[in-house]
């Protein structure tokens, strides 16, 4: 087969073609901007293909309200964004914003969730979280196992087909004019301020902005642009049942029901290096926890497994940034690529084509990784 | 339409679908013995109720889902006959109760 080399110019290359590169492409497509997407393929780790699909709002930003606000703001851009997708590509993206529930299976638990939403209150301004007791999370959800002794509830959580919105960006990214360049995997990056080549084996791709949305492979590519993206690999594993008949019309963090009637269960965090395979004493675990929150799951068949690995940087916040040394080159990393993918098509991409990040993403410089040890 | 590979099929082992009485091979399964039969649709979908019937008959494709037994969403292509099987078609999703 001969080599088609689209080698040129674009006003912006962005590296990785997960959710967070795609929404970031989509959005700077929206700006007007002609965005070149590298997409590595099949040997990446690819979080975006391994996704649970919560718009999660209730527990992000504790003791961080920066972030709680950046996830707030995104989780208001979303209907925005699954909208516009829609009428752009005919991808319904199963947006749901109903609310959602972390349901708690001991006093403790309760305790510690009451004593969150307290906090955050205070630290970050009301959403209308609350502590919802037994009786209260019977009303909203039927079916619940004897252990469930309540749940906190906040009435801005939802969630989404991952791959349904992946499909929609791309999609949508394409129909603005935007170039996608799949089985693009970056050698290296020549950076100059305002002015990058891009190498891919025997191609160059020439742009005066960068964007680095790389996952996993942001920790190589970042350095070469003058940005700093450490960040390591978390595996979930996630299980997924036969479709039913909907039961769960509520989110909640580790079992929600899909659209099409699928039950979703996960929600592990393994630090096991890059190791993206399923293990049983995890999944008896998963099958576990779902059951007791739900005891007529126990004779529903699981038809799909897998593992994934998360996106996580040091502190568990996301980086986002542009070079100092060279202008032009931003990086953008982070673990929650659905919950934050209207915070990145409709306010990060804008503030990207505009050349300048907000005073509102400072924070989330990877400078605070250097905190002297004096 | 479709035929068996064996010239010489038992139909030693007596299936019930849907209340229609099927006589299948040994050792087959029961997607190759309802499609032997002439029955061409195994299921609807769950989100356009739209009809199915086996498309892969390797266990990947989930099309030829049934109820076996009283148990939903069996892969008829992955189980085989047993003399009393009772098999019905499986109409859109199953309960979730």
């Amino acid at each position: 087969m001969s080599p088609v080399q689209p080698t040129g110019a674009f006003d912006a290359i962005v590296v990785g073609g997960g959710l967070v590169g795609a929404a970031i492409a989509w959005g700077l497509a929206r700006e007007g901007i002609a965005a070149a997407l590298l997409d590595e393929g099949d040997q990446a780790f690819r979080a975006a293909r391994g996704n649970f699909g919560l718009v999660w709002i209730q527990s992000k930003g504790d003791n961080r309200p920066e972030y709680a606000h950046w996830t707030r703001r995104s989780a208001e851009l979303w209907p925005s964004l699954a909208n516009t997708l829609a009428e752009e590509t005919g991808i319904d993206v199963a947006l749901a914003q109903p609310g959602g529930l972390h349901f708690c299976l001991s006093e403790a638990e309760m305790e510690e969730r009451g004593q969150m939403i307290t906090r955050m209150h205070n630290q970050s301004g009301g959403i209308g979280a609350r502590l919802l007791d037994r009786a209260e999370v019977q009303d909203m959800v039927p079916g619940l196992g004897p252990e469930v002794r309540g749940a906190s509830f906040s009435p801005a959580d939802g969630h989404a087909s991952p791959l349904y919105l992946l499909r929609a960006l791309h999609a949508g990214f394409i129909e603005r004019g935007g170039r996608y360049l799949p089985n693009r995997s970056v050698d290296r990056i020549d950076p100059a301020p305002n002015a990058f080549t891009v190498l891919c084996g025997a191609e160059r791709f020439a742009a005066p902005k960068l964007v680095i949305a790389a996952g996993l492979g942001s920790r190589r590519l970042a350095p070469m642009a003058g940005l700093e993206v450490p960040v390591d690999p978390l595996r979930g594993q996630i299980m997924v049942t036969e479709r039913m008949q909907r039961f769960l019309d509520l989110p909640t963090v580790f079992i929600r029901q899909t659209a099409e009637g699928s039950v979703m269960v996960g929600d592990s965090h393994e630090d096991v290096g890059f190791d993206n395979a399923t293990t049983p004493a995890i999944m008896q675990d998963i099958a576990r926890r779902s059951i007791a929150t739900f005891p007529a799951l126990a004779d529903k068949q699981i038809v799909r497994a897998w593992g994934a690995l998360r996106v996580m940087t040091p502190d568990g916040f996301p980086i986002y940034e542009q070079s100092i040394r060279y202008p032009g080159a931003f990086a953008a990393s982070c673990h929650s690529g659905v919950t934050l993918a209207g915070s990145h098509a409709l306010a990060l991409a804008p503030a990207i084509a505009a050349g300048t990040l907000p005073p509102s993403l400072d924070s989330f410089n990877s400078g605070r990784f250097h905190v002297s040890a004096a | 339409m479709f035929q068996r590979l064996n010239p010489a099929p038992t139909l030693a082992v007596h299936l019930d679908f849907d209340g229609r009485s099927i006589a299948a091979d040994t050792g087959e399964t029961v997607a190759a013995a309802l499609l032997a039969a002439g029955i061409g649709q195994f299921r609807d979908t769950p989100v356009e109720g739209r009809p199915r019937a086996p498309y892969c008959m390797m266990g990947i494709c989930f099309d030829c889902l049934v109820e076996i037994d009283g148990v939903p969403n069996r892969q008829a292509c992955m189980v085989v006959v047993a003399d009393g099987m009772k098999i019905r078609r499986q109409h859109g999703a199953r309960d979730a109760a």
